[in-house]
């Protein structure tokens, strides 16, 4: 009897020990939460929260006045002397063979800092610079408050921690935004070619 | 991270297992037919023991509050005490694929963990995630020879199956 039942128990504890699996793999498909960010944003797009934006002009913008354009977002610091300091290069790069749909005001790149107490309009405006920026098509963005910061960072599903050299290490990504505002999706860093991609497809469509 | 996952979540897993005894017998008693060997409790055990080995969970329980309460509650209640409780009535067989496929996982997580070149954790730098990778090996290799050693030259204390 004892054996028919630790069956039947063990069988119920295995059924619901898949089920919980499944259930916090997103079908065992994410077993890390950089994964499932991509794919929660993939199949529920997230609408962008309309917070003021300084951009390195000093300008006031928010994402709800980009709309009807496709957008490029990456996050950044400006002081990142590590892998994440090619993050601006690509950007100038992705300005360069996106010229003519940036020219035809179809997709703007958006660079938004996280760290804004350090990253202010003038630094903002070095970053471009040292970049390679041509000077149309690609804002460099800091949020003019803290908690404004926090909103875009879960949005976005930015983690930024401390790397103990007075810098930080971070998920850092290329956020494609659809021309309703919405985050469609999250591709790699060093794969601009992916976000290029989402961007003039989306065009043709 | 070294603290997290090889600190934190077994001596939250030991808290379980000391309060077991403060369980009556006849709760016990009761989950004893169902438990034949062990094997029910100790299922039960490596499941959620796995659910706290995925990266995503060891982020998720850092930055959402309820995922910390899970851990808080499930590690010490759905880990621990149910090993407790099953471990003594475990036998020879149950007890050598139990600790094989602990040190099996010990191996493949700590290899995993030194050689990957991406992050798994958002929360947590490269550095500290080989770390955890070599102390995890280190854990597995103590384990082989604990339980070769205790092979070898300890008591035979494992009951019969019962």
């Amino acid at each position: 009897m004892s054996v028919l039942r630790t069956l039947l128990a063990s069988l119920l504890i295995l059924a619901a020990g898949i089920a919980v699996l499944a259930a916090t793999t997103d079908g065992f498909r994410a077993f890390t939460s950089e994964t499932a960010r991509r794919i929660d944003v993939r199949e529920h797009p997230r609408v962008l929260p309309p917070v003021p934006l300084q951009t390195a002009q000093g300008r006031i913008i928010d994402f709800p006045a980009l709309r009807g354009r496709w957008l490029l977002v990456d996050f950044i610091y400006t002081r990142c002397m590590t892998f994440c300091s090619v993050q601006g290069t690509e950007f100038g790069q992705l300005q360069r063979r996106l010229a003519r749909p940036i020219e035809a005001g179809r997709v703007v790149l958006v660079s938004v800092s996280f760290d804004p107490s350090r990253d202010g309009v003038a630094q903002l405006a070095a970053y471009q610079q040292r970049s390679g920026d041509r000077g149309t098509g690609w804002l460099a963005v800091r949020p003019t408050n803290p908690s404004d910061l926090d909103t875009l960072m879960r949005v976005f599903g930015v983690t930024a921690i401390r790397d103990g050299l007075g810098g930080y290490v971070h998920n850092a990504a290329i956020a494609v935004v659809d021309p309703h505002g919405r985050l469609v999706a999250i591709t790699d860093w060093d794969a601009p070619r992916e976000a290029e991609h989402y961007v003039l497809r989306g065009q043709v469509q | 991270m070294v603290l997290q996952m090889l600190v934190q979540i077994p001596l939250l897993a030991l808290a379980g297992w000391w309060l077991a005894p403060l369980l009556t017998r006849r709760i016990v008693d009761t989950f004893s037919t169902w438990n034949r060997s062990g094997i029910s409790g100790i299922l039960l055990a490596s499941l959620v023991a796995v659910v706290w080995m995925l990266p995503r969970a060891l982020d998720a329980a850092l930055e959402t509050s309820w995922v910390a309460l899970a851990k808080f509650t499930s590690v010490p209640l759905l880990v621990g005490m149910p090993l407790a409780i099953s471990w003594p009535r475990a036998g020879f067989v149950v007890r050598g694929v139990w600790l094989v496929e602990a040190i099996a996982m010990a191996f493949r997580l700590g290899w995993l963990y030194t050689v990957s070149p991406a992050r798994l954790c958002s929360n947590y730098l490269l550095g500290d995630q080989r770390q955890t990778g070599k102390v995890m090996l280190a854990i597995g290799v103590a384990a082989c020879l604990l339980l070769a050693w205790k092979l070898v030259w300890g008591h035979n204390r494992i009951e019969r199956v019962r």
